[in-house]
């Protein structure tokens, strides 16, 4: 598996993140570093903690995270979330954490599956 | 390599740390790279490091505390005016840009972003600072230069004037040194004038030029030894316009300020406030207040030099000849503001003759430089700062003491990196009234006391000494809190923050309460002794006129009786024993002391009549009972300030009387004192004899 095909697996937009980055090296070092990142566990427990505050700012850094990546797909619906609670908990938060969920878990598979290529 | 060494410094702010390493990635080539996490680390880092950092990367949604917030900051502390700040959000909204422009960030980069485009932008802000730095000291250091020509010109042009005239050539130094230190006591006191802070150095330029018109007097009146006739003094006179004519005529510079004092200066310097001054008999505030004052000095300097016809007279007859209107009347307000400066002028006078004048130019350079608030703090200014800041910051880590910096804006503790680790708190601590963990370590009443202390502290006298407990992981310590408070330079003074240290005094403190508490209790019993008890009931006494207030004395029956039987040993545990129970009978507002031998005394306050007889017997029943073999019983007399005063013998008299009358009709009961018992004043005998 390529960087781009992972890319392709995760429906992230490579272009978009090679051209920022303008480097495959460098794009393919922050990707695998996302594998680390604490954001969405900080998301997933701040929801059930129901400290909205908290999850907004967690929904945010991983949407900031995202726009630098072109991790598209994961950004649009991490993005709609922060919205949805950035003046506290609406009800629309819901079922868009729920869809931020899927779309990391696509997401981390897709570069846990690149990482293990690379590695072995 | 040693640009290599010294690589510029930037802060990057972010609570993502994939964030953080693309940019650090970007520019950690060419810049050294130090990272915060958030808003509160951030703050540490620039309170820590100031302008060592040549640029912040901020983020704005982070946990803690937000980029406005860090913004908000470095406002306060005037830190974004040598820093600059490129924000970098994926906060896209107008109303956030424009929030972020108007804290004074330099640049609004918007997520997501372009590494090029982010690396060149930041080179161009650095590049820009530094340039803008650059310039700020040139400006400085021209202005530095221009003020030292023009001022060598002006001295060398009034050591000619002097020189012809014999005088020694300190003269117009101390008349502009006073002139200035005058100016600026006026300017305190009054803004009647309208003088700027910038027109006090210029006037104190132009006084230099009070005596030019002497150029064109004959030398021989000039230097005449003895006095002068009539004749001479007339020509003498003619000094003030003649100068003034020289300055008026200049084919140049008409219409500088400069030109504009020292015409007036010149042309009055010896009127006198009522009038009877020359050449235009002007009166009050008719002449210039610049020439007021260069008159007032002027005549001092003379006063306190020597002349051919005069020895020097010391400063402090200077000063009253002045006041006593002997040289002439002056505006009584500048003979307020000389009265005002008295004590400091002299040495300022020999500061200024050591040549320590310079300083005076450096003021001006400063002064001049502050006019342009658009510039920013010079290249020297920064590495001054920064020089400061560095070997504090290493005294600081060093030092085994708990040293504090508080500033009210923004409200926030600094503490040094070991004191933070002794108190178990952090070293950085924002809103520290309102901190959790402080009110942890501190009580709040000790916390807002220091506070208060500090705040109403005064400029003069800064310092204030607190002692209180502290509550540390390992236990519960006295401790000394030295603080001094910070007030600006500006008029008035504000209160701005303050430092301080924290002191260990737990040790001695507990051994002085020991002593105290030695002095002040009986060592059996624990109860207070009757020297100390007195002065605690003097106290209550006094403190309180208005309030009704009964002593009792009581003494345990037929104690010698337990002595002999059962051994001395055993009559201390009844004492104590008894010790005990009136202490748990009392209110807690209440004093029990122990006489001396088995006798004991009671105080007490009570509001109404019919609440004190409870009282007496409810503790009366609680002191009697048994001790092991021994029947415990008590004999009591109680008095009341209401019947015989508040003066303390006559109470313990009459509350004696009382318990002498008890144990006259057979013991085990309490009394009150009463007229009938006057007459038993003169049989006083040792109560302690326990005669049948």
């Amino acid at each position: 598996m390529t960087l781009q095909e992972c890319y392709a697996a995760m429906e992230g937009d490579y272009q978009d993140a090679l051209g920022r980055l303008r480097s495959d090296r460098l794009v393919q070092k922050f990707v695998l570093k996302f594998l680390a990142d604490g954001s969405y566990d900080l998301l997933t427990q701040s929801m059930e903690e129901e400290n909205y505050a908290e999850a907004f700012r967690a929904a945010h850094t991983i949407k900031g995270v995202c726009q630098n990546l072109g991790l598209t797909k994961l950004l649009n619906s991490s993005s709609e979330l922060a919205e949805a609670l950035r003046n506290g908990f609406t009800p629309e938060a819901i079922p868009l954490t729920e869809r931020v969920k899927a779309d990391y878990r696509q997401t981390m598979a897709a570069i846990q599956a690149f990482q293990k290529e690379i590695e072995g | 390599m040693r640009e290599h060494e010294r690589r510029q410094k930037i802060l990057i702010v972010d609570d993502s740390e994939i964030n953080r390493s693309i940019l650090a990635d970007m520019l950690g080539d060419e810049y050294e790279i130090i990272e915060a996490e958030n808003g509160v680390q951030a703050v540490a880092l620039l309170q820590k490091q100031g302008v060592e950092i040549s640029l912040v990367l901020l983020d704005i949604v982070m946990p803690e505390m937000d980029g406005f917030g860090v913004l908000a900051m470095m406002n306060q502390t005037r830190l974004i005016e040598d820093v600059p700040v490129i924000m970098i959000s994926a906060e896209g909204g107008s109303s956030h840009i424009e929030r972020a422009y108007e804290l004074g960030v330099i640049d609004f980069i918007t997520r997501p972003f372009d590494a090029l485009i982010v690396h060149r932008r930041v080179v161009n802000t650095i590049l820009l600072y530094a340039k803008q730095k650059k310039l700020v000291d040139m400006v400085a250091d021209q202005i530095y230069e221009k003020e030292q020509r023009s001022g060598l010109m002006i001295d060398i042009l009034s050591h000619i004037v002097e020189f012809r005239n014999g005088e020694s050539g300190l003269h117009v130094v101390h008349v502009r040194t006073l002139t200035e230190i005058l100016l600026r006591r006026l300017i305190q006191r009054t803004d009647r004038y309208h003088i700027t802070p910038a027109d006090i150095t210029i006037i104190g330029t132009a006084s230099a030029l009070h005596d030019i018109g002497k150029i064109s007097i004959d030398e021989k009146i000039l230097n005449k030894p003895g006095r002068l006739t009539p004749e001479e003094f007339d020509i003498m006179k003619t000094h003030s316009l003649i100068g003034a004519e020289m300055l008026e005529n200049l084919p140049v510079h008409q219409g500088e300020t400069l030109v504009k004092f020292a015409y007036e200066i010149c042309r009055w310097h010896h009127e006198r406030y009522d009038g009877r001054g020359y050449p235009d008999g002007l009166k009050g505030d008719e002449i210039p207040v610049s020439a007021q004052i260069v008159a007032m000095a002027d005549v001092y300097d003379a006063l306190t030099s020597k002349r051919v016809y005069k020895p020097p007279f010391t400063h402090e007859t200077a000063v009253q000849m002045i006041l006593d209107g002997q040289c002439g009347a002056f505006n009584p307000l500048l003979l307020e503001c000389l009265t005002d400066v008295e004590g400091t002028l002299q040495k300022e006078l020999r500061d200024d003759a050591l040549g320590q004048g310079n300083s005076r130019e450096m003021r001006s350079v400063v002064q001049e430089i502050s006019r342009h608030e658009e510039l920013t703090a010079s290249e020297r200014t920064l590495q001054l700062l920064d020089y400061e800041r560095m070997k504090y910051n290493f005294f600081a880590s060093m030092t085994e003491e708990i040293q504090f910096e508080y500033t009210l804006q923004p409200p926030m503790v600094t503490l040094s990196p070991l004191g933070a680790e002794k108190l178990g708190l952090g070293e950085l601590i924002m809103e520290p009234l309102e901190d959790g963990e402080v009110s942890q370590v501190i009580s709040q009443t000790d916390l807002r006391t220091i506070s208060d202390m500090v705040r109403t502290s005064s400029p003069d006298q800064p310092v204030v000494k607190y002692d209180c407990k502290l509550h540390l992981s390992g236990g519960s310590r006295w401790f000394r809190i030295i603080s001094r408070a910070m007030w600006s330079a500006d008029e008035p003074p504000r209160y701005t923050g303050a430092i301080g240290k924290v002191m260990d005094i737990h040790e001695s403190r507990t051994k002085l309460d020991e002593l105290e508490q030695m002095a002040s209790h009986d060592t059996l019993t624990g109860l207070l002794n009757h020297a100390y008890a007195k002065k605690r009931i003097l106290e209550r006494l006094e403190g309180r006129p208005g309030s009704h207030f009964a002593l009792a004395i009581f003494d345990l029956d037929r104690f010698k009786d337990a002595n002999d039987t059962y051994g001395h040993r055993f009559g201390d545990q009844v004492l104590i024993y008894v010790a005990e129970r009136l202490r748990q009978s009392i209110r807690s507002g209440d004093i029990a002391a122990r006489v001396g031998g088995d006798e004991f005394l009671i105080f007490l306050e009570y509001g109404e009549d019919e609440e004190l007889h409870p009282v007496i017997e409810r503790i009366f029943t609680s002191l009697c009972g048994s001790y092991e073999q021994f029947d415990i019983s008590v004999s009591l007399g109680v008095v009341r300030t209401i019947t015989v005063g508040t003066n303390y013998d006559t109470l313990f008299q009459a509350a004696d009387q009382a318990l002498y009358s008890v144990k006259r009709s057979g013991r085990s009961q309490f009394r009150f004192y009463n007229e009938s018992m006057r007459e038993m004043l003169s049989v006083i005998s040792p109560i302690d004899s326990e005669t049948e």
